[in-house]
Order: structure tokens, then sequence, then C-alpha cells
């Protein structure tokens, strides 16, 4: 299939430690030390909306979130322009860029009481419903690209792949190891 | 930008309206052709200006990073989609919403748009319209055909047109109206929609309905062309039909509505309209677009006037069908309930429930049915909420779904057994908030947030009182409680500051050498009786210490208040000059190292800018006269607004002059520091070095504050009314902002005042 539009989100270990009002500091940060290889524009705050996106940085290729959705708050990669390559080079940018992030977050110094994402387990959203319908024929034709990509990505480990069923949401799938990664894990799995 | 844009063409053949379909094919080829170069940029501007495609802030490609101005490096840099606008810029798209109604099918399609193409967030407006930020101009065809597909337009919605007919939430269902303004609102709205009367305007043309005289829902006083629903026993036959007003609009200087009919017949709604628009556009302003708005129209030709060349107009229009074939169907009902009334049940009372029950519900005309608000805090819902809400929508009511004014949701014909239910399920989703129309529920434009014309954050200020103001909502008293907040992030009013009790607006303040966020506190505005008066500005305040003003005034009103005294009152009686002594010491800011917090705004960790100003290198002394003499204009236009207050309209109308003549002296001596003071020669001056050289230029608003003093200079012995008086103010108010900003500008660019002789004084 043709894979576009991929959303991606990993989920932080211990949210309640995490002030959010840190996040506009840390984005203007980036923006500012254009730390990405996307071109990042402005800060978005949206911590007012209940379950919301939380603070946005907007890029142009592509969003980075602190995100809030679904009352699970993580890391959230929208990608927004068109990746070229085949499919299972446009799972590994996605990814990559993600866990760089992720791991961009960790490091800060900004967190008194640090931050880590949850390696074991991620969201993966295909935000177009036209290209990727909700429905099991959609994940069907994933499977071919993304089985062998989390086969290596989590070292064969067991997996518990979910679909959000509910036909009024884009195409959602939550992926669960039964072992634990870091983030740092997952980016040298990736290289 | 999005890979399925082609395939979705296809995919709605067939399911819009052939001409929609057609619109919308044009302007994607237009977007081709732009890209080709083969249209002109303004052209192409002003083309997706009127399909609601909308620039955003940084769209030049160049974004203040703190400490320098960093170029964004779009990849399409060089082509653009309007002067100076990147075309990969992230721009606003504008759904127009005509009286807000909606259905749960729109919610739906609005949801999956706002996290296709936008960051998750839909915003509904002060105009009940709804606004996606962060979008693409590309994906804005598939955007536009994914809302044509339901039934939706953004044809319109900028641009200088007619934009979203607006209407009160409750008409229909309030106890007060003459009559439901729905039907009417709608004809309004799809007969002015593209009619070739209602193409060549100079400016922009805002429309609202209103079903009485005495609430705020249509605030018909601030618009264009305003209507209020009456009834008339002519014969011993009820008529419908409406008190007419035209000429009113916020902006930078707020004029009032005049009456153009006490009661124009219902028939006549629309060939008046038309008849309006004919007017408008033969003889508005064109050129200066500062004084293109109907109001400066009936302004200059007085409203009997204006009334004689429309009835003239009105008398040679012919005929059209459409005037009237929608009267036919206005006494049908329209809207009915989803479920036959029932007993109040027994259940135990959720927590929460009697709070959100006392500001969130009102009751309906039609016994056992109410209205239910949804609180949208700074107007902003995400998709999941859009799309629950619609689900939680069909279980409880039919399509009776409108957006309001102050940006909130709401849901009319709930069945009142049902009001327990429905609060636990808006809960859920957090949409459940209680407190809406009271002082938590702020009404803000977006401000620097998005906007490219903001000064300050209007949304960063709405979200910290906000959260203030909420942690503490159920131990403020209702006097209090029933206050109304609303922020702009400028002068232009798009927060509706005019017309609240404590108002709002973004100003900058040069301080040692640093800019710094300002809202300017505007009272004395009334949000009742159709926004029935206008607030001035009293004072700037660092935007750092709004919210303890707030908290200070309104301590004040609860220790003060006389009986029932409403805010207004308050402060007319105890004064202006009262509240600027009491504020005082939170006017100042202090120095950089001591509190490096003031020099950023709300929400935003990055050092303040207006522009892509950096740290002025100013030159001391000759700079601090200026700073002096600029505090000193402000301080004039204060007096003027407090002879306005005691009824002194002549003295007030000509210090507000005296005022701006001191701001532009200011000004001048920036070059040449022993301009006399004679008025002639200020304004002589002012006019060669600051207006024609364009030094004194907003960035946006051009030369419109210079022609303020021009026009004042000009009727410097004119008698003042109230009215004219309180413009006259407004202008100096903005005058005085615009010389700050001028000061501010030169001092960064390291323009160092001059003490020159005086420039080209054998000009007359």
């Amino acid at each position: 299939m043709d894979l576009q539009q991929l959303n991606l989100k990993f989920f932080v270990e211990d949210p309640s430690g995490v002030d959010l009002a840190l996040l506009p500091v840390i984005f203007n940060r980036w923006i500012k030390e254009k730390v990405a290889e996307e071109l990042l524009i402005d800060v978005a705050d949206y911590r007012h909306v209940f379950h919301g996106p939380g603070v946005v940085l907007i890029g142009h290729e592509c969003n980075f979130s602190m995100d809030c959705g679904g009352g699970r708050l993580g890391l959230l990669y929208n990608r927004k322009s068109k990746m070229s390559g085949n499919d299972e080079e446009r799972l590994q940018k996605v990814f990559k860029a993600t866990l760089t992030a992720c791991r961009r977050l960790e490091l800060d110094p900004l967190w008194k009481d640090g931050l880590t994402f949850q390696g074991d387990e991620f969201q993966l959203i295909i935000n177009d419903r036209l290209l990727a319908p909700n429905t099991d024929e959609t994940l069907q034709k994933l499977q071919p690209t993304l089985l062998p990509f989390l086969a290596r990505f989590y070292k064969g480990a067991n997996l518990v792949v979910n679909r959000d069923e509910n036909e009024k949401q884009r195409f959602s799938m939550a992926v669960r190891s039964d072992t634990t990664f870091s983030v740092e894990e997952l980016l040298a799995n990736l290289s | 930008m999005k890979a399925s844009n082609g395939a979705w063409r296809e995919r709605l053949l067939g399911r819009m309206p052939e001409h929609v379909a057609r619109e919308v094919d044009i302007y994607e080829t237009e977007i081709e052709l732009r890209k080709q170069g083969k249209i002109e940029e303004k052209l192409f501007a002003e083309t997706r200006l009127r399909r609601g495609v909308y620039g955003q802030r940084y769209d030049n490609g160049q974004r203040w990073d703190g400490e320098k101005t960093q170029q964004l490096g779009f990849p399409s840099a060089t082509l653009t989609k309007g002067p100076s606008t990147v075309w990969d810029a992230p721009g606003m798209q504008r759904i127009k919403i005509p009286f807000g109604g909606l259905t749960t099918l729109q919610l739906e399609v609005l949801a999956e748009l706002a996290e296709e193409y936008s960051d998750g967030i839909a915003h509904v407006t002060t105009r009940q319209d709804f606004q996606l930020h962060f979008v693409h101009i590309e994906d804005t065809p598939t955007l536009m055909r994914r809302l044509a597909a339901v039934g939706i337009t953004t044809r319109e919605a900028c641009g200088n047109t007619v934009r979203n007919v607006t209407a009160c939430p409750y008409a229909g269902v309030c106890r007060d109206e003459a009559f439901d303004v729905t039907p009417y609102a709608r004809a309004c709205a799809y007969f002015l929609l593209g009619h070739p009367d209602t193409q060549d305007f100079g400016r922009k043309f805002k429309v609202a309905f209103s079903g009485c005289e005495q609430h705020a829902c249509g605030l018909v006083n601030l618009h264009d062309m305003g209507a209020v629903a009456v009834k008339r026993l002519e014969n011993g036959k009820e008529r419908r039909g409406f008190a007419f007003y035209v000429g009113g609009g916020l902006g930078a200087v707020p004029h009032s509505a005049k009456l153009f009919s006490e009661f124009l017949p219902e028939e006549e709604l629309l060939p008046t309209a038309q008849a309006i628009s004919r007017v408008f556009a033969r003889m508005g302003e064109k050129k200066n677009r500062n004084r293109a708005r109907l109001k400066f129209l009936v302004s200059d030709l007085g409203i009997e006037e204006f009334r004689r060349i429309v009835l003239e107009e009105r008398a040679q229009l012919a005929p059209d069908p459409a005037w009237t074939d929608y009267l036919k169907k206005v006494d049908a009902v329209t809207e009915t309930p989803l479920k036959l009334l029932a007993p109040l049940n027994s259940h135990s009372v959720p927590e929460g429930f009697e709070r959100w029950l006392q500001t969130n519900v009102a009751r309906q005309r039609q016994a056992g049915y109410a209205v239910a608000t949804i609180a949208l805090p700074l107007g902003d819902i995400t998709s999941d909420q859009l799309r629950s809400l619609a689900g939680i929508a069909r279980r409880h009511v039919n399509d009776t779904i409108r957006t309001t004014v102050e940006q909130n949701i709401v849901l009319r014909w709930v069945r009142e057994a049902d009001l327990q239910q429905l609060y636990l399920e808006l809960k859920e989703i957090g949409l459940a908030e209680p407190g809406a129309g009271t002082i938590v529920d702020i009404v803000a434009c977006p401000g620097t947030d998005t906007c490219k014309l903001g000064i300050a954050s209007s949304r960063g200020l709405a979200a910290e009182l906000r959260t203030r103001l909420a942690e503490r909502n159920h131990e403020l008293e209702q006097a209090v409680q029933n206050l109304h907040i609303k922020i702009s992030g400028c002068f232009n009013s798009c927060g509706q500051h005019h017309i609240s009790d404590l108002g709002f607006y973004g100003v900058s303040r040069h301080v040692g050498g640093h800019t710094v966020p300002h809202f300017q506190l505007v009272l004395g505005g009334q949000w009742a009786q159709n926004a029935g008066s206008y607030g001035l500005a009293i004072c700037a305040i660092p935007a750092k210490r709004v919210p303890e003003t707030v908290q200070r005034l309104t301590d004040r009103y609860l220790k003060d208040r006389e009986r029932a005294e409403s805010f207004q009152s308050f402060v007319k009686r105890i004064g202006k000059a009262e509240i600027k002594r009491m504020l005082e010491d939170l006017m100042r800011v202090p120095p950089h190292n001591e509190d490096p917090s003031f020099y950023s705004d709300w929400g935003d960790p990055r050092e303040f800018t207006i522009g892509d100003m950096g740290v002025g290198e100013c030159a001391g002394e000759v700079v601090s006269r200026v700073a002096f003499e600029l505090a000193a204009a402000e301080r004039e236009v204060f007096e003027a607004q407090v002879s306005l207050e005691r009824g002194e309209y002549q003295q007030a109308g000509e210090k507000a002059y005296q005022a701006m003549l001191q701001a532009a002296r200011a000004v001048v001596r920036m070059q040449y520091y022993d301009v006399p003071g004679e008025a002639e020669t200020i304004v002589r001056e002012f006019k060669a070095r600051f207006y024609e050289t364009q030094l004194f230029f907003d960035p946006f608003a051009g030369g419109k504050f210079g022609q303020f003093l021009f026009r004042a200079h000009e009727r410097a012995a004119v008698s003042f009314t109230q009215e004219s008086a309180h413009q006259r103010i407004e202008e100096a108010q903005l005058f005085v902002e615009a010389a700050y900003s001028c000061e501010a500008r030169v001092s960064a660019a390291g323009s160092l005042p001059k003490a020159s002789p005086p420039a080209l004084q054998s000009r007359s």
C-alpha cells in the first residue's frame, strides 16, 4: 500500500511528574537551534483543552506534540508531507524521527525528575481516511510491510496488535511487546 | 500536500451541487496557475481570501526566536500566495456556519478535517464560524469539497465580502423573542452569498439578527447591517418586521449602528439588503481601506441621507422572487425535539451538576425543554470531542446544534428530564465545564498565536485568567461571576473588547531598550442590549500584571458597589481617574535585570517583540524626552476620557486632538529636536518627515493612524457630540499607540534623533 500521513505515538512512563508548562520552552528552543531534520515553524499551546493535542511543535513536513489524546500522555509524530521511498523506508523514517524526538526530550535538562518513554508500546495511525479506511482490509494490506519491520524493531519479541474498530476513527492500531525496551535501544534497533 | 487530494475529488463527485463543485475546481486550477506564475500574487490572494483561506503569523517566512529573526526555510521559498506570503507557510481556513446552525454529520466532518488537515483542534470564532489553523494551501480544495458534501461553504468567509451572517443562538426557543429569526438569517445569508451586488465592496460587510432588543446574543449594534425582530399590529393583523440598523462596527474605532427603520416589513428585508449592498459597492470608499467599512459611509453621509439613497436604490431594483419565496415557509416548524416529554427522573444528582445547571442551561420557551451550553475554553474543541459530541447530540436532540458568538456550542431541545444524563455524557469528554457566560468564559481572538496582526497574546492571557478564575470560581460572588472579559490581541477588536465589562487589547511599550507586552484596559462597555455601548481604554497594563488588575478591580467592585449596582454603573460612579489611580502601581514595569518575566508574553517564553525588532540602541536623553512626551500625550487622552465621562464633550474632543498633537510633536522630535509647538507646524513636519516617508506607517494598517491626526487637525474647530468626542478619543488613543510603535521601530533601527532644520517649510 502507499503508506503516507503516518502518525506515531510513544507514551510517557510516568505522566504525573511531567510539567507540560515546560514544553513551550523546550519546543521553542528546538526551533531556535534547528535541532531536527524537518523545518520547525511554531509552537501551539492547547493545554487548556481536555485530552487534546497538549503542546504542538508545528513543522512543515511534520508536527511533534506532547499529546494528551485518549487521556494518555505521549510524544506524537504527525507526518504531513508526502514521503518518498517504499513503505518500509517510510516506516523506518517515521519511527526514527519519533524516537529521536523522544530521546531528545528524555535528555532535556529542564525535567527536574526526568522523563522516560515506554518503548514497549506505541500507537500507529494513518491520518487519511481515504488512503487507509479503518477496516480489516487496511490492516491486512499493512501487515506484509509492518510485521517484518516490527520483528526487527522489537528483536523478535512477542507482540499484541489491536486495531481500534470504531468506524468513525482513523485507521489506528496499538502495538505492545512482551519485552521492555528503552528509547535508546529502539533507536539502536532501527540502525 | 496530502496524497489523497486527487482521490477525494473523484470520491465526492455528485455529492455536492454542481455549481459548488465547479467553483472548487476553478479554485484548484487557480492554485495550479499561481504555482506556474500565471496569476499575479495580489489577485491570487484575494481569490483565496474569498474562499476563506487566510494567512497566518510567520507566513512571510520569518520568525523571531527570542534573540534574532530566523528565516524559515520553506521548500517553495520563492513561490508566494500573496504579497510577502510564502506558499508553503501554514495558513488558516475559515468555515462559514450561517447563524451557527450545525448538524451532527457536519460536526463529524469538521472533526475529521481538523485532525487530517490541521492540528486536531477546531476553533469557534466570535462570528459563529469555525477556523482550522496550520493548513497547507494545497489541501484547501479537498477540505472545501469535503465540507461542501455536507452542505458547508467557505465561500466569502474572508475578503471584502458579506461575512458569516450571525444570529442569536436561542432564536426559536428564546422566551423573550418577538419571533424566530432563524429562517430570515438563513435566507439573508444565502441570498447575499455570491450575489452579483455583493462582489465589489471596498471592505467586509457583517450582518446579524436578533430576536429581541434587550439581550446580547445577536450583538446587532456592532454590525454593518443588523435586524431585530419586531411585531406590529396593523388593521388588527399581526405583521412581522425588523428594527433595522446600519453602520455599526467595532474595528479600531467603534461605531454604534444607526436606526435605519423602526419597522422594516419582513418582505422588505432582502430587497433592502440588496439595495444597501449596491449603495455600499457604488459609494463606499475603495482606495483607503481604513475608511472603507459601511460605518464610514453612513457617518459621512448621515443616516437620513444614507436612508434616502438606499430607498431610492430599492425603488429601482428589478423584482426578484428570491426576496419573498422563503417567506412561505417561515412559519413551518423547522426544529423538533428528538424525545417526547417525560417526567423528571429522581436519580441522585451527579457531582457538579447543580452548578452546571445554573450557569449552562436555559429553559426554552417550549415547556419541558432546555438549551445546554457547552463552554469551550478559548473556543477550542478537539476532533475527538467534536466526534463524541455528535454522538451525544444524536442521543438527545435532532440536528439542533449551534455555535455562539461567545465561542461556545449549544444543544437545543434537550429534554429537561435528560439533563443529568447529558451532563454525565459531556463530563466524560471534558465538555461539562460550568460557568458558561460568566467571568471564566473568556472570549479571545487568536492574537499572536496565529494572527499576523496580533501585538500581544490574547489567548495566552485568556488561558491564564481562566485558570486563575476557575480555581476560585466557586467562591466568587454572583456579581463578579456575571462579569464578562473579552480580549483582543490588537486594536482591531476581533475579541470584541469594547463591549465587555473588562476588555483588554494588546499594545506594547518600550522600556529600557526592550519591548514589553501590555494590554490596554477597556472599561464601560455594555454586552447586553445587543452590545449597547462601547467602552474606552483607560491605561496600559503590563501583560503579566493583568491578572492582578482583574483581581483588584473585582475586589473593589465587590467592596464599594451600591446595592445591585452593575459594573458599568460602578465604573461610571467612581470615575476613571480613581480607577487609574488605584492601578498606578500595577502599570510599572520592573527593569529587565530585576524581573525578565515581564519581557515575555503569556504562554510564550521568547523575549517579546512586535516584529523582527531587536533590542534598541536608544540615544538616552533625547529618546527619554520623546518617551516622556508620549506618556504626556497618553495622559491627555485619559483626561479627555474624564471630560467625556463628565459630559463635557467639547472639552473631551479638543483634549483628544491636543493629545494627538503632543504625540505627533514627540515623534517629529526624533528628527527635528526643536520643533515649535504650533499645531500647523507640528502637522506639517509630521506629514513630511513621518507620514510621506511612511516611517510612521503601521506594518499592517499603513497610514491609517496618521490620517486620524490630519482629519482631527482639519476639523479642529468642530462642535463635538458625545459620539463624535468618543470617536475622537478612540482615534487619539490609537494615534498615541502608533507613535509608541514608531518610536520603538526607529530606536531599534538605530536611527538617532537629529536636530535638523525644519523640513520642507516652503510646502504649504
